[in-house]
């Protein structure tokens, strides 16, 4: 083997899930680096150690797991959904209604997070095989439009069921992440409370930040096994050529019903996650931007592969934050009003409401776009970008480095 | 075969079998669309292990045939028997598992994916793993990944495509493109082959490979094929027999020398004047 580390000597060495010395040793180096992130030790990423940012990766975390759902369905299958958020909400009330606290004002039956938590996948998915069939007669533009109704019908049915999701005014709590046999007082862990293991203070956000990264390394798992099988190349056949895929003995309704609940699976899972994670949520939460944002996820980071999707998922839900520090860095120069830079950072950033600029700091309405708004228009310039320019994405451009440096220092 | 007793036999070899009877019945089956008659009462039956042809003019019906074997198109008359067993009605996929594979006019190669999952993808049929274990990648998965890939390596052998075998396929030149197509419908591990025009757009020396690989099917591996091709040195060297469609009808049928001396052939083909 040594001198021709890439001589496969059985397939089974060919098919497994990091075939090379190179990809085992990326992908070891990656989860340390995840591990360890959240204790703020990484040299400079220290940053990752305060609080906001592992929370805001755990959100990554649980965005990821949403986005290899709507991966499977639209980047495997090829079948565009408008309506991963309506998933997301029916996990999210799934979980609620099962692990939510019992005998309070609102639906809930006080179960274990081992019950409610796979509830959240199991109820979404089958609700997914039911409005399935009418889904997947439908092709193309025809299938986001139907996939919009669900997201208008499930917005309506979330604001009017108040006794499960206590409408727009209050929303509801969601269950806490705790380890418990059954409906005991005190759980035998919490996450929502600091906690020292083996002689290690560990903070609520840090073992949250954990137990999302658990969550979301299984989800990679199951993702890439199902693509790399079977299943997923009956999925793809049908993306590809679905006649042909169908002449060569996939049954197309059964694999694209199949797609539609097992991204629907996911996407309650993530849903349930992230209603939890955040605690408390209104049933406006599951609206189509929701849904755009994943769609964003796995266009800008490359349909079709899952760590394009997982590179989506980080740089969709990063983007607004580090947005938000370089226009609070460019505003903080401009107040200083020194040298060449502010001169510059004040054309685009607006401190003050006579101010003229592009970017605007001031709280409330002022000249300029908020930072928000920023984020939105941003957005939509990416997705529209990478549909043009990079149809593969992220993954694209991170493959091209990756032969730049295969190839070096040859670049033909 | 002894010559080739070092070449790794596709399939266990079936070509020794002997096998006797009719594979498929095409009883008077007409399709329409609109007002254009495709298929017009055509009958014809393809014999167990033979290499049948079907020739004729641009339009004359031979793709709307293969599409009414396959299940893609419902012709509005007629019967298409396997084995004695109606396919009229049934499903596509219900089709192909029952051992009829085919190569398209146009490649429909799955073009996003490698040379290797296009033939695994062929192997569809063979396998048997659920979406379960396929998640979880063991079991089952595991051994029907291992055994599969290893028959699809086998095929890339025959096929002599090693060197293309991790290339998305939309990579390929056109010719290995074909090639391709052929050893995913092989993976399926036929019975019966529909070949739609294998040869069209190659040069001398690749049409020269693909018509020893069509032989190579046809002798070592005893598969029945279909063959529709308007190189006519190439069907007139390789088929049993041949059937000759013109305007949605059938006009002559026979070995390769009856069908040449056949004046409704020669006529169909040349024009009026002779
Ligand atoms: N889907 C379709 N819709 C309408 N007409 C069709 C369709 N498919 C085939 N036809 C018509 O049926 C007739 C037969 O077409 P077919 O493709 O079977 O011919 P062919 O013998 O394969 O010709 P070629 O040698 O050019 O491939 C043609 O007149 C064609 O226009
Ligand atoms: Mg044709």
């Amino acid at each position: 083997m040594r001198g021709r580390p890439l001589l496969y000597t059985s397939y089974q060495e060919d098919q497994s899930l990091l075939n090379t010395w190179t990809k085992k040793l990326m992908a070891a180096l990656f989860l340390a680096l995840l591990l360890i992130a959240p204790f703020g030790i990484v040299p400079g990423l220290g940053f990752l150690g305060d609080n906001d940012w592992v929370k805001l990766m755990s959100q990554v975390f649980i965005f990821a797991i949403g986005a290899l759902g709507l991966n499977l369905l639209t980047g495997l299958a090829g079948q565009v959904s408008l309506g991963h958020s309506f998933f997301l909400g029916i996990g999210a009330y799934t979980a609620a209604w099962l692990g939510g606290e019992a005998g309070g004002a609102l639906l809930g039956e006080g179960l274990p997070m081992w019950v409610w938590l796979p509830a959240a996948a199991v109820v979404p998915a089958i609700i997914g095989l039911i409005v399935g069939p009418t889904a997947v007669r439908v092709r193309g533009l025809y299938l986001a439009i139907v996939t919009l109704g669900l997201v208008i019908i499930g917005e309506y049915v979330f604001r009017n069921w108040k006794g499960l999701t206590g409408g727009s005014q209050s929303g509801r709590t969601h269950p806490e992440f705790q380890f418990k046999f059954w409906k005991e007082g005190t759980p035998l862990f919490d996450f929502g409370q600091d906690a020292t293991i083996a002689g290690f203070q560990i903070s609520s956000e840090v073992s949250t930040y954990m137990l999302m990264l658990g969550f979301a390394v299984a989800a990679v798992l199951v993702a890439k096994n199902i693509q790399r099988s079977r299943t997923g190349r009956a999925f793809q056949a049908i993306r590809d050529r679905d006649v042909a895929a169908e002449v060569m003995g996939v049954n197309e309704f059964k694999y694209k019903l199949l797609a539609f609940g097992l991204s629907s699976a996911f996407a309650g899972f993530a849903g349930a996650l992230l209603a939890s994670f955040v605690g408390r949520s209104i049933p406006e939460r599951f609206d189509l931007f929701l849904a755009v944002q994943f769609i964003a996820m796995i266009i800008i980071g490359g349909a079709g592969t899952v760590s394009g999707t997982l590179m989506g998922a980080a740089f969709v839900l990063i983007l607004p934050r580090v947005v938000r520090d370089l226009t609070d860095w460019g505003a903080a120069i401009v107040e200083s009003g020194e040298g060449v830079l502010a001169w510059i950072g004040d054309l685009f950033i607006a401190t003050s409401p006579d101010d003229f600029g592009l970017i605007n700091t001031l709280p409330g309405v002022g000249p300029g776009l908020s930072v928000d708004q920023l984020n939105g228009v941003l957005f939509g310039l990416l997705i529209v970008l990478f549909l043009i320019f990079e149809p593969l994405g992220l993954y694209g451009i991170w493959l091209r480095i990756r032969n730049y440096w295969k190839g070096w220092p040859f670049t033909y | 075969m002894t010559a080739k007793a070092d070449r790794k036999v596709l399939f266990g070899g079936r070509g020794d079998e002997a096998r006797t009877g009719n594979i498929l019945e095409f009883e008077g089956v007409s399709l329409a669309f609109g007002g254009v008659k495709a298929v017009d009462g055509v009958t014809f039956h393809v014999r167990e292990g033979e290499l049948f042809s079907i020739i004729g003019p641009n339009g004359a019906g031979k793709t709307s045939i293969f599409n009414c074997l396959s299940g893609v198109y419902k012709p509005q008359e007629g019967s298409v028997k396997w084995r004695g067993e109606q396919l009229l009605g049934q499903r596509p996929d219900l089709i192909a598992s029952k051992g009829m594979a085919r190569t398209f006019q146009n490649i429909e190669l799955f073009e996003h994916m490698t040379v290797i999952e296009n033939l695994m993808l062929g192997r569809h049929v063979r396998m048997q793993s659920g979406w379960v274990s396929d998640m979880l990648y063991v079991g089952r998965t595991n051994r029907d990944e291992l055994a599969n890939r290893a028959v699809v390596e086998d095929i890339i052998d025959f096929l002599e495509i090693e060197e293309w075998r991790k290339y998305p396929v939309a990579l390929l030149p056109y010719g290995i493109q074909k090639r391709v197509e052929l050893g995913r419908a092989l993976a399926m591990e036929p019975e019966l082959l529909l070949l739609d025009e294998p040869v069209a757009g190659m040069n001398l020396e690749e049409t020269e490979d693909m018509a020893r690989f069509i032989l190579d099917i046809r002798f070592e591996l005893g598969i029945a094929m279909i063959l529709v091709e308007h190189d006519m040195g190439l069907v007139m060297d390789i088929a049993d027999r041949i059937m000759v469609l013109d305007f949605g009808q059938k006009i002559a049928e026979g070995t390769p020398d009856e069908v040449s001396a056949n004046p409704a052939v020669i006529k169909a083909y040349l024009g009026e004047e002779v």
